[in-house]
């Protein structure tokens, strides 16, 4: 019996979650040791330049990937190839770009996040600390260990990690999910919904991960693979575990029928983790998804080509129908997220190399405008009336009638929100469309052309919902609008037709706002401190330069977009 | 000189001027219009110059070529390139901006206003005619489908922004019925691509032409690409967007989407489906044909029946665009040298015809035929000009109509002389609904509710004039402009492989009786 042989760990290529994780702890040590009064700007400080040190941690270790191919690290537990390199630097991106609207503040102080999120809400102490201006600077660390998760998530290969990974994204998520300042029951909810289903989900996948130990008598995905080439008499273990393991990551990309937790928890949760959640989490699940899928179980693609389809069918199908009679912002895109994990689906169906590449720069895209179209939900507002009658700023204004005339208020908002529902909807010359592009080209290559084809048709009913927003925020007049589902489109409202077929129309309208007027639905956009302007605009570029010349970051992804087993 | 890149250049300047206009600082803001207008008639300056660039012995190839890679690791280039066919649709669109430009001149709103729409509008129509250059000189796939998709949303917005009453149902239709057909075309590109030899150039038009597709695989292929057209075209039975769109529009946008951008429906048809597949194109020609005669007749009738000018108007197209399909689907060189033209002189008549309305129904604030009466008395010059342009829509003889009317039913006889006697009923319809319309407009006793109306002024007269006098010199003078057309036309019939189709390889504008039967 010989002693314990430390495992020799290759530090380097660990890099860049190592830099994440170890901002985390440190972040932890802030909240204890650092003055009230300076710690928002340190952790700030602290989020921002670790993140930014995990991409240039991937900047360093990128021309050695590109040459080598990417190296095991951790005796195999991870591996550090060119699609964990990209999709890792896509998560420190977009949580980058979260960090700044995580960290934005409206006139007076307020973000987004409860003074104190363990007072009861509605209770004597919620409201003093609301008063004392507490502030819960611990998000920035819980954002870090989640991020740190998901940068860890796409390059494990081996069960066990896989699942330490999920663990370590998944928890931050659930606590950040029951944050939010305004309507905290609802945001309670999400958090309770998000964290049930979750652990659930949890406890189905590891019971996956331990079938397919018994299958194959190891965790690592490469010994799986092997073991599928040969027959041991065990294939319904292979067969039960497999699935229950890709439940579990179709929970976690929001995929049908795994997708129930979305819309509630989208809503429910602040804005800035909503955005934060649906870029992220998506990006580093399918980067799992893609590795399990293509390095562990490519003995059964006959098997799991017809579950992937399945699923791919019904995500975009279920995605784009229940987003198109939405009424609330956030669960609109919510559903929008769902169809969007069909169309990346429709890429890794593909099971070839170029659909790595189209995966990859979808989840860019798709990430970048998730980012940019949440902050912006984060910025429009509800204004209301203060006890001295001057306007204040109050919660997000997420109900679509109160988008109505955003055009002509707000202009800029506006044209920068419509700029990422295009790329949504997958209109040339954005971003979304070069992603989309790519993942039908690669569907249609691996002879899914079946699949491409429900994509295209499901696109073109998800432009209506959001041709839908356009159509409010600048055809429609902020007060002409009847709160109803979904015929705001049809409803000839405008002052020229205003004649006296529409006088019944004009009367309802007046006592919905009549209704409305108590909580004084006026949007308007609250500028904050200029962070979350600043991530929208980067959003906003990125957007319209991978959708203009996507040459650079499409060759820059292909030249790595191959998977080490 | 020759090298110089005048297509790219035709597709900057209208963006630069959309540039401008856009960041103008907000006290220059008066001269919107200006700006505007003068950007589009530098550009017609630009198309003029680009045309002496042209080769016109030449005008098979295409010429004014350029290529760059754009997306290599998508296969996709930035290669521009016209033939006799692009060049010509490109100098029609060219020559109707300005006028477009100044049509909006007061009906969009003042410049000085709070809103400030009219500068949005004028910004908008120049984005969208480098769009429209864009798309008549695409020579890769890919880009041309690009431009396709993407010009949808400047006119969504001209459309949803600036039109009438029923705007946003109109625009939403517009944009949902285009992009339903341009996303299936989407598989058919990608499919496309994938047969093709693929690499860095892949997209290119010239790589793609002439694959030895698997028949079923090009019908599907051809499928999704004609779908696409015929939506955009419009063909009838996918037309019913465009009588919305066009009623609610503005005038300027319904002359720019229909004397224009449905233009790429019809040009794509030509330029797309007919070399990219031949074989399915004769596969399909029979009922292409069919269809094309019904949206002739049906767009004629339903024209009648119409009581708001403009849908009259957008009805009238539909059965014009029937005309054009006609003549390209006919595969004689005859008729689609008349297709190709008619193209051109669709854009300057309905154009004219369109703007013509939006005049009358700013005079009158309302656009449906019985608010009119006797107004040959009120506004003779008007009255004038809307006889001259309609009579350009029936196709007298003398107008350009009238050549590329006749070169199409000439062309089509030979081959389908069933089809051809039909689609001439189209001509006889289209006698009854302009002049039917003229007689309940302008003539009569004046309608008393009347308010009292200008005649055309000084700007309205220059907007209508230039489209008149060119129809009149093409009416007269076809000669250079169908030097454009046909040479492009021949060499769709040899890329069809026609004479497979046609045993008696006569060329039938020699020997036009000679062809006997129909394979309809």
């Amino acid at each position: 019996m010989s002693g314990f042989t430390a495992p020799e760990i290759a530090w380097g290529p660990t890099a860049p979650v190592l830099v994440v994780l170890l901002a985390a702890v440190l972040g932890v040590l802030v909240e204890a040791f650092v003055p009230v009064t300076r710690r928002r700007v340190v952790q700030l400080a602290l989020t921002l330049a670790s993140l930014a040190g995990a991409l240039l941690a991937v900047a360093a270790l990128w021309s050695d990937v590109e040459r080598t191919g990417g190296t095991d690290v951790l005796g195999g537990s991870l591996v550090v190839d060119g699609p964990t390199l990209v999709l890792q630097a896509t998560i420190a991106l977009l949580a980058l770009l979260s960090t700044l609207v995580f960290a934005d503040r409206v006139a007076g102080g307020e973000d987004a996040f409860a003074p104190s999120a363990a007072a009861v809400p509605g209770s004597d102490y919620e409201e003093l600390a609301r008063r004392k201006g507490l502030r819960q600077t611990e998000v920035f660390p819980l954002l870090l260990f989640a991020t740190g998760g998901m940068m860890l998530f796409p390059a494990t290969t081996d069960l066990l990690t896989l699942f330490v990974a999920l663990e370590v994204l998944s928890l931050p998520l659930y606590l950040l999910s029951g944050m939010g300042r305004r309507r905290r029951l609802l945001s309670q909810e999400a958090s309770m919904k998000y964290f049930l289903l979750g652990a659930f989900v949890s406890a189905v996948m590891l019971f996956g991960i331990g079938l397919l130990y018994g299958y194959s008598g190891s965790l690592r995905y490469s010994d799986i693979a092997a073991a599928t080439a040969t027959p041991n008499g065990l294939e319904g273990l292979l067969v039960v575990g497999a699935l229950l393991l890709l439940a579990g990551l179709f929970f976690k990309v929001g995929a049908v029928p795994f997708h129930m937790w979305t819309p509630d928890v989208y809503q429910g949760a602040p804005t800035p983790v909503t955005g934060f959640m649906a870029a992220c989490t998506k990006v580093a699940a399918f980067g799992a998804l893609l590795r399990v899928v293509y390095g562990m179980l490519p003995g059964m693609a006959w098997d799991l080509e017809v579950v992937l389809w399945v699923v791919a069918v019904l995500t975009m199908v279920v995605g784009t129908v229940a987003a198109l009679v939405q009424t609330d912002v956030k669960r609109l895109l919510a559903y929008s997220s769902i169809a969007h994990a069909g169309f990346v689906l429709t890429g890794v169906v593909a099971l070839r190399d170029s659909g790595i590449t189209a995966v990859l720069f979808y989840l860019l895209a798709y990430g970048a405008a998730t980012v940019g179209a949440f902050g912006l939900v984060s910025l429009v507002r509800e204004q209301g009336t203060g006890d001295d009658d001057a306007p204040v700023v109050l919660g997000e204004a997420t109900r679509l009638s109160q988008w109505a005339g955003l055009g002509r208020s707000h202009p800029v908002v506006a044209v920068t929100f419509t700029l990422f529902l295009l790329s949504f909807a997958g209109i040339p010359l954005t971003a979304g469309f070069v992603g989309k592009f790519a993942v039908f080209s690669a569907a249609v290559e691996g002879g899914a052309w079946q699949l491409a084809l429900v994509g295209v048709l499901a696109s073109a009913a998800a432009a209506f919902f959001y041709v839908r927003i356009i159509v409010l925020m600048f055809f429609t007049e902020s007060h002409d609008t009847v709160e109803a589902g979904g015929d705001e489109v049809t409803a000839p409202l405008s002052p020229a037709a205003a004649d006296g077929a529409a006088t019944g129309q004009a009367l309802a309208a007046s006592a919905v706002a009549t209704v409305e007027a108590e909580r004084a639905t006026r949007a308007t956009v609250a500028g904050g401190e200029g962070l979350t302007v600043v991530a929208v605009a980067v959003c906003a570029a990125l957007t319209v330069v991978l959708g203009v010349a996507p040459s650079p970051a499409l060759d820059a992804i292909a030249s790595v977009a191959v998977l080490l087993p | 000189m020759s090298n110089f890149p005048w297509l790219t250049a035709l597709v900057v300047l209208p963006l630069v001027g959309a540039a401008v206009l856009w960041l103008l600082p907000a006290g220059a803001r008066t001269r919107a219009r200006t700006v505007a207008l003068g950007f589009a008639l530098a550009e017609v300056l630009l198309a003029v110059a680009a045309f002496t660039a042209f080769d016109v012995a030449d005008a098979a190839t295409h010429q004014l070529v350029e290529t760059a890679p754009w997306i290599p690791a998508l296969g996709v280039s930035w290669a521009l390139g016209v033939d006799g066919v692009g060049l010509a649709l490109i100098a029609m669109s060219v020559v109707l901006v300005p006028l477009v430009v100044l049509a909006a001149w007061r009906e969009q709103g003042s410049t000085d206003g709070p809103t400030d729409r009219l500068r949005h509008y004028l910004a908008l129509v120049l984005l969208l005619e480098a769009f429209i250059v864009l798309v008549f000189a695409a020579r890769d796939v890919f880009l041309f489908y690009v431009v396709f998709e993407a010009m949808l949303i400047p006119v969504y917005f001209m459309i949803g922004a600036f039109g009438g009453a029923q705007r946003r149902y109109a625009a939403v239709k517009f944009l949902l019925y285009s992009l339903a057909g341009g996303l299936i075309m989407l598989v058919g590109v990608i499919a496309l691509y994938l047969q093709g030899p693929g690499g860095r150039e892949g997209f290119l038009v010239e790589n793609l032409v002439g694959l030895e597709l698997d028949p079923t695989t090009e019908k599907w292929l051809f499928l999704s690409f004609f779908l696409a057209f015929a939506i955009k075209a419009p063909m009838f039975p996918v037309h019913t967007w465009l009588p919305d769109a066009a009623q609610q529009a503005p005038a300027g946008t319904s002359t720019l989407l229909v004397g224009v951008l449905d233009k790429v429906g019809t040009f794509g048809m030509l330029t797309l489906c007919l070399p990219l597949f031949p074989a399915a194109s004769r596969w399909a020609a029979p009922v292409v044909i069919v269809l094309a005669v019904v949206s002739v007749l049906y767009g004629a009738l339903l024209a009648i029946g119409q009581k708001d000018m403009m849908r009259l108007v957008a009805y009238t197209s539909v059965s014009h665009f029937g005309f054009i399909v006609l003549g390209i689907f006919a595969f004689t060189s005859t008729s689609i040298a008349g297709s190709s033209f008619y193209m051109v002189n669709h854009g300057l008549s309905t154009g004219a015809l369109f703007l013509l309305v939006g005049f009358l129904a700013a005079r009158r604030g309302s656009q449906q035929i019985v608010d009119f009466g006797g107004l040959q008395k009120v506004v003779p010059v008007l009255a004038g000009l809307f006889l001259v342009v309609g009579l350009s829509a029936l196709s007298l003889p003398g107008l350009s109509t009238f050549v590329s009317e006749f070169l199409v039913l000439v062309g089509t006889f030979p081959r389908h002389p069933a089809a051809a006697i039909a689609a001439t009923l189209g001509v006889v319809l289209a006698a009854v609904y302009v002049l039917w319309l003229y007689q309940r407009v302008f003539t009569g006793p004046v309608r008393p509710e009347l308010p009292a109306m200008a005649d055309a002024g000084t700007r309205e007269r220059w907007v209508i004039g230039p489209l008149v006098a060119l129809m009149l010199v093409l009416g007269f003078l076809p000669g250079p402009a169908l030097d454009l057309v046909r040479p492009p036309a021949q060499d769709s019939i040899a890329q069809l492989g026609v004479d497979d189709v046609q045993p008696t390889a006569e060329p039938p504008v020699a020997d036009p009786a000679g062809t006997e039967g129909s394979d309809q």
